[in-house]
């Protein structure tokens, strides 16, 4: 690194710990330009992969209510892909870079979205704890220090909250319904309490990227802060629908003040990380597939504006005498 | 991968949130032509009444100042205090003024 760099690095260290916003333009070291393409760009492909496990379900939706509320969400979960790609292009890397990173597997979304839903109350279990987690992980980063990023996740923000009521509302529902519907209900949370847990990433000790990203403030939580504030948030909400969290090992921890629970099952994590999960594949194709079968309509726009701009051109032109 | 297609060109896109006040930048997007910029604005950024009027521009025609230029552009303001109405202390009797 020449001095001329080594001082412009000091100054925005400097800079940014002072709790400034950097801006697009703005010189920023090779590295913090790196560490957000990967980060924003994975939580854009989240968003878009996530529209996936929910758009199961809304063929199959109970009522037509419950069918509307479905699409809505599905169709912010594609508009917070859209804030969230177009930030990381500010960057500058292209929306088909990207989007190539997805399709060829370089790129990594949330492991939450490779595991399957089954019954209806997923669309619950998804929108109170998943939704729920995201909103745990999201909130600190309206105050991270990339101003595009932090942008547009106030606005994902603001969203969210309705994802994670309507959840909830689907989970109480059930939980007070119909015998069946109660075991569909404790089904749900029984198979997507764990990953909603694993969905605040690695250990502290085994998070690789966290201590430069706190320190160029990204992140400002760990890890595990996240994960037990989540825990600590969740376990009355579970008791309010009379609902048991599958872990033997929960429970208040008077002098701690906060509420202990199981060992986290990383060897999972890691394999639908590296691609070993009930629906990776599954996904991927489903995004291949609509990336690829969209082609025509992408290059048939594309021709038909240039061919409207042409036409504008030549009626504009003064007519030869 | 299916990179063979150009991109659709960069919009951003300003909504007016409502009569009375100026449009105010919300972010971008890509669309073919100007007609479905205003269509895909209208679904990603006014899904819940933030908007009476959207407009869409071309990324490519806004010119930027450089942050390089901030100091030369901004700085000269700094030391004309004089400019501001608490620069003039008044009595008491017409401080409201």
């Amino acid at each position: 690194m020449s001095p001329v760099e080594m001082n412009l690095e000091a100054r925005f260290e400097a800079y940014v710990a002072d709790e400034k916003k950097i801006e697009p333009k703005d010189w920023m070291p090779d590295a913090y330009r790196k560490t957000l393409i990967r980060q924003i760009s994975q939580h854009a492909h989240s968003e878009i992969v996530g529209m996936l496990p929910e758009g199961n379900w809304i063929t199959r939706a109970p009522s037509l209510k419950r069918k509307s509320i479905l699409l809505a969400k599905v169709q912010d979960e594609a508009g917070h892909g859209l804030y969230l790609y177009s930030a990381c292009e500010t960057l500058g890397v292209s929306r088909d870079e990207l989007l190539d990173d997805l399709h060829s597997g370089k790129a990594k979304y949330s492991s939450i979205f490779n595991y399957p839903t089954l019954n209806w109350a997923d669309m619950g279990a998804i929108g109170w704890l998943v939704d729920g987690a995201a909103i745990m992980n999201q909130v600190p980063l309206c105050k991270c220090s990339y101003g595009p990023y932090a942008r547009a996740m106030v606005r994902v923000c603001k969203e969210e909250s309705f994802h994670q009521r309507q959840g909830f509302q689907i989970m109480l529902t059930m939980a007070q319904g119909t015998a069946d519907q109660r075991a569909m209900a404790q089904d749900a949370l029984n198979r997507w309490w764990w990953p909603s847990l694993m969905m605040f990433g690695p250990s502290d000790a085994e998070s690789p990227h966290s201590a430069q990203s706190m320190k160029w403030n990204i992140k400002r939580f760990s890890n595990d802060e996240l994960r037990q504030k989540f825990v600590d948030m969740t376990v009355p909400q579970a008791e309010l629908l009379g609902l048991t969290i599958p872990d033997p090992d929960l429970r208040w921890n008077e002098e701690r003040g906060h509420h202990d629970f199981g060992p986290i099952d990383w060897t999972e994590f890691q394999e639908v990380v590296q691609g070993n999960g009930p629906c990776n594949k599954e996904r991927l194709a489903a995004r291949r597939s609509a990336h690829e079968r969209g082609a025509w309509v992408r290059e048939a726009a594309a021709a038909y504006a240039e061919k409207q701009a042409q036409r504008k051109t030549s009626s504009t032109e003064p007519h030869a005498a | 991968m299916s990179t063979s297609a150009k991109e659709w060109p960069l919009w951003e896109i300003f909504v007016r949130s409502r009569q009375g006040l100026g449009h105010k930048h919300v972010g971008s997007l890509h669309a073919a032509d100007a007609e479905m910029a205003i269509t895909n604005a209208r679904d990603v950024y006014t899904r819940r009444q933030e908007g009476v009027s959207i407009w869409v521009v071309p990324a490519s025609a806004i010119t930027a100042s450089s942050p390089d230029d901030k100091e030369p552009l901004f700085d000269p303001a700094n030391d004309k205090v004089y400019r501001h109405p608490t620069f003039y202390k008044l009595p008491d009797e017409v401080n409201h003024m």
